[in-house]
This record gives structure tokens, C-alpha cells and sequence, in this order.
């Protein structure tokens, strides 16, 4: 994939070009795959295609959606349907903190940081915060922009195409592109197992997890976070002030 | 629940709770230095978060691949991960592996 250099001097058009090329790109594809699935889910699940539709333009975070249209399924009550959909989403709030200062652009308005931060998912975070310090600085919003964009627009005709071809496509093909989501993240965040405070809170984390779950369903994730994420620090802290004794 | 109203009344409330969240972040973001160690406790809360999700939608999925047994989704999952690592970190060989494991797994080899 060819991208604009960071020394480049010119206006932001090739780095839109680049972020529409990468947001319609292997992550594009992965992210259309799954909210393909996602519709058909909708459809079986007895929501209509405008409910789907509107829960991927207002929420635009798939696990979040997923366990909208569980529940909704299942019959439980509204509050229960909220409370799981604001925990699950609560992961949002780090992710949107830690991305700021990669995303910030001189000259843009304090009121664009909070329209960009609804795009603010998963796909559009881990990628921007992989890609972002390649841009220059007074491109970053617009990269973001057009990346973050181009996958919200795919996901909004991939909702409609799946909900229009459940039932069509044959079992094991849906399984696997619903599977394909957390994969697709486990894979990305591979990548930072180099960096030793990322790794830790991963590998706690992932541990961490499914056990919480399994003692609640919702406050478990936000526990997860905060205790795992909370050891990761204080290890990475000991390791630094062990390391500066050493060569200090 | 059960009628029309109610459903997009619980989908405003979920859409809402979710943003709050997202705007939340923005607000927080302007107060905490991002060279400081706040900044990176917060880090480590979001990648603890992400991996814990991400860990339980593959060991614990709700929706359809709850009917998948947790031997099919773990060896998918694994196999995505080493031919990722084998291939020098070619995303779709790694994702390619994974959904076809599952596949045949499904399908019964």
C-alpha cells in the first residue's frame, strides 16, 4: 500500500485519499463482514430493518449492539437492556481519552473532538492509533475523519445487506463471519504485545475477562478493566522505578 | 417492551448511554496530562478492557456462536494467531486460517 510521506508539505487530499483507501481495505472488509452479520441477527431476532439501521448510526459499536439485540430477544427489561449496553460500551471512555492526543489537530475546534469522538469504536480506534502519528499534525482530524467515516458508511449498507440476506446465506458462512470481529481485534492487538504495559494489560486482561463474566454478566467488563488494568500499571510502574535503580 | 414505542425508546437510551461514554472521554482528555502517569493508567485500563472483551466474545460468545463448542472457537482462534505470527503479520492469511478452521470445524472436517 503506497501512503504519503510524513515530510509531505502539501494539502490533506492524498492523506484523505489514503485513510478512504485503508477504510474500504482489509479493515473495511472485516468490519462490513461483520455488521453483515449483525443484520441478519437483527432480522432473527425480530427487530426491523430501521431498528438495526439506527442502532449502528446511534451506537456504531458492534458488542454493544450485539447485546442490544440479545436481550431484546430474550425479553428483558429495559433497564437490564441499558445498563448491559452502557457497560459493555464503558470501554469507550479510555479508548476515546487515549486517543486524543494523537488525534489533535492545531486550528480544530474544541466541538469536532466531541463529533469525532462518537466514531470512537474498536476498528477506527486501533487502527487510528497505529496509523495517526504517521500523519502529519494538521492532517489528523481529516485522516480520521475520512477513515473513521468510510467504515461507518460500510457498516450502515452492510447492516441493510445482512438484514435483507438472513436466512439466504448458509449457517456455517454466517458463524464464521460473526467469529471473524474478535478475531480480526485479537490479531491487531497482537501488535502491541511489544510494548510491555500494553502486553500486560492485555494478557491480564484477556485472562481476567471470561472469569468476571461468569460472576457478572455486566459489571464484569468494567472490573476487568479497572483491576487488570489497574496491575498492569503498578508492574510496569515497579518495573520502571527496578530499572532506573539498576542503571540509575 | 413488547411494543413498537418502547423498543426505539430503549434503543435512544442504549444510543445515549454509548455516547456518554465516547463524550465523556473527550472531557476527561483535556484535563490529564498525556505525558503523566494518570494517562497511562487510563492506557491500561482501555487495552485491559478491549482484551477482555475481545477474550470473551471468542470463549463466551452471546448470539449464534454460542452454538459453536468452545473446542472449535478456541483451535479457529489459535489458528488464526499462528498463521498471523507465521506470516510476518499478514492480517487476511491470519483471518483466512481462523474462519476456515471454524468452517470445516463446523461442517464437521
Amino acid at each position: 500500500m503506497t501512503r504519503p510521506s510524513a515530510e509531505d508539505t502539501g494539502g490533506r487530499g492524498p492523506w484523505v485519499r489514503a485513510a478512504l483507501r485503508e477504510a474500504f481495505g482489509v479493515p473495511g472488509l472485516v468490519l462490513g463482514a461483520s455488521f453483515l452479520g449483525f443484520g441478519s441477527l437483527v432480522r432473527e431476532s425480530g427487530l426491523s430493518l430501521w431498528q438495526g439501521l439506527a442502532s449502528s448510526l446511534g451506537m456504531w459499536a458492534l458488542p454493544g449492539q450485539v447485546a442490544f439485540v440479545e436481550l431484546y430477544a430474550a425479553g428483558a427489561s429495559a433497564f437490564a437492556i441499558v445498563l448491559a449496553v452502557a457497560l459493555t460500551n464503558a470501554r469507550l471512555m479510555p479508548m476515546t481519552v487515549v486517543l486524543q492526543p494523537r488525534l489533535r489537530t492545531p486550528g480544530v475546534a474544541a466541538w469536532r473532538y466531541y463529533v469525532a469522538a462518537h466514531f470512537v469504536a474498536v476498528t477506527s480506534w486501533a487502527n487510528s492509533m497505529q496509523r495517526l502519528p504517521e500523519v502529519p499534525e494538521r492532517h489528523r482530524m481529516a485522516w480520521f475523519a475520512a477513515f473513521a467515516g468510510g467504515l461507518f458508511l460500510g457498516s450502515f449498507a452492510a447492516t441493510a445487506a445482512g438484514y435483507a440476506l438472513a436466512g439466504l446465506v448458509p449457517k456455517p458462512v454466517t458463524l464464521a463471519l460473526v467469529f471473524l470481529n474478535p478475531v480480526y481485534f485479537m490479531l491487531i492487538f497482537i501488535t502491541d504485545l511489544k510494548h510491555r504495559a500494553k502486553a500486560l494489560a492485555l494478557v491480564t486482561g484477556a485472562v481476567l475477562g471470561p472469569l468476571l463474566h461468569q460472576v457478572d454478566a455486566d459489571w464484569g467488563l468494567l472490573a476487568t478493566g479497572l483491576i487488570a488494568g489497574t496491575a498492569a500499571f503498578l508492574a510496569d510502574l515497579a518495573w520502571r522505578r527496578y530499572a532506573g535503580a539498576r542503571h540509575g | 417492551m413488547a411494543e413498537a414505542g418502547g423498543v426505539w425508546a430503549v434503543l435512544l437510551l442504549a444510543c445515549l448511554a454509548t455516547y456518554l461514554s465516547r463524550g465523556l472521554g473527550v472531557l476527561f482528555a483535556e484535563r490529564i496530562d498525556p505525558e503523566g502517569p494518570t494517562f497511562r493508567w487510563v492506557g491500561c485500563v482501555a487495552y485491559a478492557m478491549l482484551a477482555g472483551l475481545v477474550a470473551r466474545m471468542i470463549l463466551m460468545p452471546i448470539g449464534p456462536l454460542a452454538q459453536v463448542d468452545l473446542a472449535t472457537r478456541s483451535s479457529a482462534a489459535v489458528a488464526a494467531a499462528a498463521i498471523y505470527l507465521l506470516s510476518r503479520r499478514n492480517l487476511l492469511a491470519g483471518l483466512a486460517a481462523g474462519m476456515g478452521v471454524l468452517f470445516l470445524m463446523i461442517r464437521g472436517l
